[in-house]
């Protein structure tokens, strides 16, 4: 892990890393998107409203896996000083944070035609939300208190703790009585059937290839600003 | 209930979040290295 704590090792994998993520990720998600949409069957009991599966699942996923990342990352910068671990945990809030916010739209807007209501202040969906805030609160709390691109102590303290909210998202349904479904994919195997789970798969795996690329942008921008700002300060004292 | 203008709807909603955050990530990263790299050259 310390091989890549050279931020110079790291931009010369991030380089060429980046366009090449995000051009197979943007692929794997059109393709998925047109799939689901047109070529997947109408479910008997949600209809075509079912197809907002393949927009809400991956949503949900990367809105929880960017919090593990950044309460990894956050671990790995308090424990072992590794220079990259706080920029990467700033680089993955905002991502995370608009993943978190698709997810919560998206779900209201299936909840209405499938459920009646566009929101029920269930295990899900309110630990769901407490996920969103704890973003905002991790992006305002990392921009008040650290240099440019770096992120502070107290942030990574906030994400660590913030995670103890990614068992319980996924653990609600099971311990409160929910309006939302049980889970459709386990380590066990899926409920799904494999008409809506290949695409499923697909544009899970498009939009995580996305998200890497956006945090790799992001890592590269916040490496660029901290380079600035060292420089300015060397021509500054002389 | 017809279901068309909710599927719509997600899919507009993620379009238009996903382009914000590509286009606002590739400027800043664009406009931070193009800054560092001038910056380096300037004796």
């Amino acid at each position: 892990m310390h091989r890549f704590a050279n931020p110079a090792r790291f931009l010369r994998i991030a380089r060429p890393l980046t366009p090449a993520l995000f051009w197979l990720g943007l692929i794997l998600t059109l393709a998925a998107c047109i799939w689901g949409l047109f070529f997947t069957p109408t479910e008997r009991l949600m209809g075509d409203t079912v197809k907002i599966i393949f927009v809400h699942v991956p949503a949900a996923w990367l809105g929880m896996g960017g919090w593990t990342g950044i309460a990894i990352a956050s671990i790995v910068q308090l424990v072992w000083r590794h220079p990259l671990a706080g920029v990467s945990a700033r680089a993955i809030a905002v991502p995370g944070a608009t993943f978190a916010a698709i997810c919560l739209i998206t779900g209201s807007i299936w909840g209405r035609p499938t459920w009646g209501t566009w929101w029920v202040w269930d295990g899900r969906l309110t630990s769901m939300l407490v996920l969103f805030f704890l973003y905002l609160g991790y992006i305002a709390l990392s921009n008040a208190s650290s240099n440019k691109g770096d992120t502070s102590r107290v942030a990574a303290v906030f994400g660590i703790i913030g995670a103890i909210n990614i068992p319980i998202i996924n653990r609600s349904v099971i311990w409160w009585e929910s309006q939302h479904q049980k889970a459709s994919i386990t380590l066990g195997g899926s409920s799904i059937d494999s008409a809506y789970l290949a695409p499923l798969f697909v544009a899970v795996a498009g939009f995580s290839l996305l998200f890497g690329a956006l945090v790799l942008m992001r890592m590269r921008a916040a490496l660029a600003e901290m380079r600035i700002e060292a420089r300015m300060r060397r021509m500054a004292e002389g | 209930m017809p279901h068309a203008p909710f599927i719509i709807a997600s899919f507009a909603v993620t379009g238009v979040c996903m382009t914000w955050l590509v286009v606002s990530s590739y400027l800043s990263m664009r406009r931070a290295e193009a800054s560092a790299a001038e910056l380096k050259d300037r004796p």
